[in-house]
This record gives C-alpha cells, sequence and structure tokens, in this order.
C-alpha cells in the first residue's frame, strides 16, 4: 500500500480520473484473495451508507441465516436525492474498492453475482463503472461475475425495494413489507443490496481491519462519511470521520456564511437551525436536534433566502416523484404542494398553516415505502425553522426574497416525465 | 405464564384503491381520510371481543381490492 489514508479513505487519492485497476492495486494493494469474516465485520462496526445506518454485518447474518441461499449483491449508486454526489464522486476516484467489498461480501455469502447500480441518466458513472467491470475480466474461477444494470432514476428507484423489484421485473414501484427485517428476492435468489459507500468501507476493511476501521469516527458510528454539501451555487463532496463538527464540514466545501438553516438528510430530511454549527455530524449528535446523518446529505441555505419558496419547490418534486401507489401519498403530497404554492406566491390564509399541519398528521406513516414520511417530516421541521417565514407568507405580506434565486437543486421539469415508470 | 391474543385491522397501501367498504362493514375500526382510504384503528382490540372480531372479519372478507388483513399479537407475560 502506498496510499495515504489518514485524511480520506474511500476517497482516498483523487487523480482527477477513476483510477485503472492497476493504479488500484499500487494504492491499496492486490484485488485479489481479499477476504472478510463475519466476526471482523461484526468487530468493525460498519453501518450502511444509504440512510437508514442498519449494521452491515446484521444483514450479511440475517441472510446467512436463511433457508435459500442468496445469489445476488447488488451495489446501489442510484444517487436518486438531488442534492446527493457522493456515490458518483466515489466512482469517479476509487471505483475498484466498491467492486472490492462487493466480491468480499459475495464471496462471504457464496453469492455468484454482484450487480452495480447506476442511474440511466448518469452516463458518466456508467462509462466508469462498466470500464472497471471490463478491466476485471471474465468471470475468474472463485468470486462472483460482475454486471452493470441501469435503472430510470427516479427519485424512489434507489429505494431498496424499487430497485430490487426492477432489477426482478422492470418496475422501479416500492414493495409493501410490513414485516422487517425482511428479505429481497430476484426470482428464487436472496438479495444483499448495500449502498455503494458501504461496499467501499468493506474493501477497505477486507484490508486493514476492524482496528484500523474503528481508529476514527465515533465508537457507535465509528468510520468516515460521505457528504454532498451544497448552498453555495457550488456542489462539494467532503470526507469526514463520524462526529466532525458541521462548521468544518462546511468550511471543508468552502461555505463561508453562516447559513440560516441546514437540511440535513436531503429531501426527506430534517431542518435544523443554522445556529448548530458545532454539532458533531453523527447520529448521537443529532439525535437531540431530531435529525440523522442520513446519507450525507448537507443543504447549507443562505441567510438571504425565503424558506417557504424553498419547500414550497422541494416538496412540489417530490409530490410528482411520487410512485402514485398509495391513496395517501398520491393525493396527500399534491395538497401539500398545492397549500404551499399558493403559500409561497403570497396568496397565503390565516388557515392556511393549520391545514399543512393536519395534512402532515393526515398522510405520516400511512405509504408502502417512507417517501411520505419523508416529505412529512420535512415539512414539519420547515414549518418550525421557518416559522417567521411562514407566518409572514400567511398574513399575505410579500417576502423579503422573493426575487432571490432559489438555492436548493430541483432536477428540470422537462426532463422529468410524468407518471412514466417502467 | 399468561397467553393473550389481540388482533389489529392492517391495510396493504398499495392494494387499497378506497372502495371504503370497509368503512360500511368495521365502522368502529376505521375511519377514511379526506381521499376515501382507510385509517384503521392501531390499538389492537383483545380475542374476547367477538363483535369486533366479527367485523374485522367481514371488513378482510368484504375488500375488493383483499387489502385487508387481520393482524394476530400474541402477548407473554411472566406471571
Amino acid at each position: 500500500m502506498t496510499v495515504d489514508l489518514s485524511t480520506h479513505r474511500v476517497l482516498a487519492n483523487y487523480l482527477g480520473r477513476p483510477k485503472s485497476l492497476a493504479e488500484h492495486e499500487v494504492d491499496f494493494g492486490p484485488s485479489a484473495r481479499l477476504a472478510l469474516s463475519i466476526e471482523e465485520l461484526r468487530r468493525s462496526g460498519l453501518t450502511g451508507r444509504g440512510g437508514a445506518a442498519f449494521p452491515t454485518s446484521k444483514k450479511v447474518e440475517f441472510l446467512k441465516d436463511q433457508k435459500r441461499s442468496t445469489r445476488y449483491v447488488v451495489v446501489n449508486a442510484m444517487e436518486g436525492e438531488p442534492a446527493a454526489h457522493k456515490d458518483r464522486m466515489l466512482l469517479a476516484t476509487n471505483p475498484h474498492l466498491v467492486l472490492d467489498g462487493a466480491m468480499v461480501l459475495a464471496n462471504l455469502l457464496n453469492a455468484d453475482m454482484v450487480l452495480v447500480c447506476v442511474a440511466r441518466e448518469h452516463t458518466s458513472t456508467i462509462a466508469i463503472v462498466d470500464r472497471a467491470i471490463k478491466e476485471r475480466g471474465p468471470k475468474r474461477l472463485q468470486g462472483p461475475s460482475f454486471e452493470l444494470r441501469t435503472p430510470p432514476g427516479r427519485y424512489v428507484a434507489g429505494e431498496e425495494s424499487a430497485l430490487v423489484n426492477w432489477l426482478d421485473n422492470n418496475e422501479t414501484l416500492p414493495t409493501y413489507r410490513p414485516t422487517k427485517p425482511s428479505t429481497l428476492s430476484i426470482g428464487r435468489g436472496h438479495v444483499l443490496l448495500d449502498n455503494a459507500e458501504t461496499h467501499a468501507n468493506v474493501g477497505l476493511i477486507a484490508r486493514f481491519g476492524a482496528d484500523w476501521f474503528r481508529s476514527v469516527g465515533t465508537s457507535s458510528r465509528p468510520g468516515t462519511t460521505i457528504t454532498s454539501v451544497t448552498g453555495n451555487g457550488k456542489a462539494s463532496v467532503v470526507e469526514v470521520p463520524y462526529g466532525t463538527p458541521l462548521r468544518s464540514i462546511l468550511n471543508g466545501a468552502s461555505i463561508n456564511y453562516t447559513p440560516r438553516a441546514i437540511l440535513l438528510g436531503g429531501y426527506g430530511g430534517t431542518w435544523i437551525d443554522g445556529r448548530h454549527l458545532d454539532v458533531g455530524f453523527d447520529d448521537d449528535s443529532l439525535r437531540p436536534l431530531n435529525a440523522a446523518t442520513g446519507a450525507g446529505v448537507i443543504v447549507a441555505l443562505p441567510p438571504a433566502s425565503c424558506g417557504v419558496a424553498e419547500c414550497a419547490r422541494i416538496v412540489d418534486y417530490m409530490a410528482r416523484e411520487s410512485a402514485r401507489q398509495c391513496g395517501p401519498c398520491a393525493f396527500g403530497l399534491p395538497a401539500l404542494a398545492a397549500n404551499l404554492d399558493s403559500l409561497a406566491r403570497g396568496q397565503g390564509s390565516p388557515g392556511v398553516l393549520a391545514r399543512l399541519s393536519a395534512l402532515c398528521d393526515e398522510i405520516d406513516g400511512r405509504g408502502a415505502c417512507r417517501h411520505p414520511d419523508g416529505v412529512v417530516r420535512f415539512l414539519r421541521t420547515a414549518l418550525a425553522v421557518f416559522a417567521d417565514d411562514f407566518n409572514h407568507h400567511a398574513a399575505g405580506h410579500p417576502c423579503h426574497y422573493a426575487a432571490v434565486p432559489p438555492v436548493c437543486y430541483i432536477p428540470h421539469r422537462a426532463d422529468i416525465k410524468d407518471l412514466e415508470w417502467e | 405464564m399468561r397467553r393473550t391474543v389481540s388482533f389489529r385491522l392492517v391495510v396493504d397501501p398499495i392494494r387499497c384503491d378506497g372502495f371504503g367498504h370497509c368503512l360500511e362493514l368495521a365502522p368502529e375500526l376505521v375511519t377514511l381520510d379526506e381521499w376515501g382510504y382507510p385509517i384503521l384503528h392501531s390499538e389492537p382490540f383483545p380475542q374476547s371481543d367477538r363483535e369486533l372480531l366479527r367485523s374485522a372479519h367481514l371488513a378482510v372478507r368484504g375488500c375488493p381490492r383483499q387489502a385487508l388483513s387481520l393482524q394476530k399479537i400474541t402477548n407473554v407475560q411472566e406471571r
């Protein structure tokens, strides 16, 4: 190994282009014959980086205990969240680290196939993954074969049941799973699905061990996390140990203002007040603020911006991204969006805030997946953090910052086909 | 050891199309939201409540989308 892992781990030694297999093996050591025991994985304390923070070892053990064997390991690099871009950055830096981790997990479960999933719209990432897989050559005697899959990039397409559903029968629709933990399957084979960053960390733990992995981060959330930071018109990716104060993450992303508010966990996440800059970025520190690290999405809203306008755009986007399978989501989210839209335009009425809260209560927890719950969480925390803005708008006053262009990135309307599902 | 069995009506929100038959068949367990989709009472009811159990069974059988099911909850209490 020649690479310096003291500041960056999964993003170590960025060359400005994805590393070839040869460069990767110079940096990290050989990929062949990498192995990891469940013991070591458990001791590392690795948790999923896709948002749910579920212990990876528990997932593997649960699948090992099943009667049917696990046939597929899925690398989730869909990144449907508009404010996230860390998985693409990871694959553009160390693609083989991700494939290493997937290979190690596949060998652990005797799975014979790794499916790397990248959204169809992310063409440059597709090219990177395609090249990396080809570099590894055809199926070796030992270890899984790799395949690239490119589902359509809708917001919920990266939700695990929706993604496996697409791999199984070409429908990017979430499924109803009342009992958890539940298994996902393609055909008759069980599936282990993890976020690309989780796989990359497995690739490191297999090389350097659990003790090395635990040497940074917090005891409950060891290791590093890649954050996607936006807010100043630029998108940055910052890899930091869990527990790093938000202030240093924002500094690392060269955000040089005190934000009005910070959105954590993406468009289904939590708004917190911009004063909380010294709180550590890990779930234990964020719990008192009812926030979580999620998939590492951080939006730092600049001081001159309108909370109502930002929320109206995001909720409208989330409503259009509903799979429209469940009534409360299909009707509830557009109702929220319509109320927010008139509020943002200054056509508010005094009753509209109560109406928004009532709609949130009506929708919460009533979908098959967590999409509607995320929107409700987003809006409830927005109503608290931007209380002044909302009251101002509800009283029918024009907003100070109505002319300021919105900050939060929304994919262009024309790029989103309405109600078209595969 | 004492075992208590209770039941709860649950809905598969993907299957449910808001026909509203459940409200007719089990009004004690169901309210409808403003779009006509059922909000089921989350509090389980005991097995001894025959009236409720009968209504719940009717609702499960009467749902045109077969979206409802009866969830059995067994609590074991140490004495």
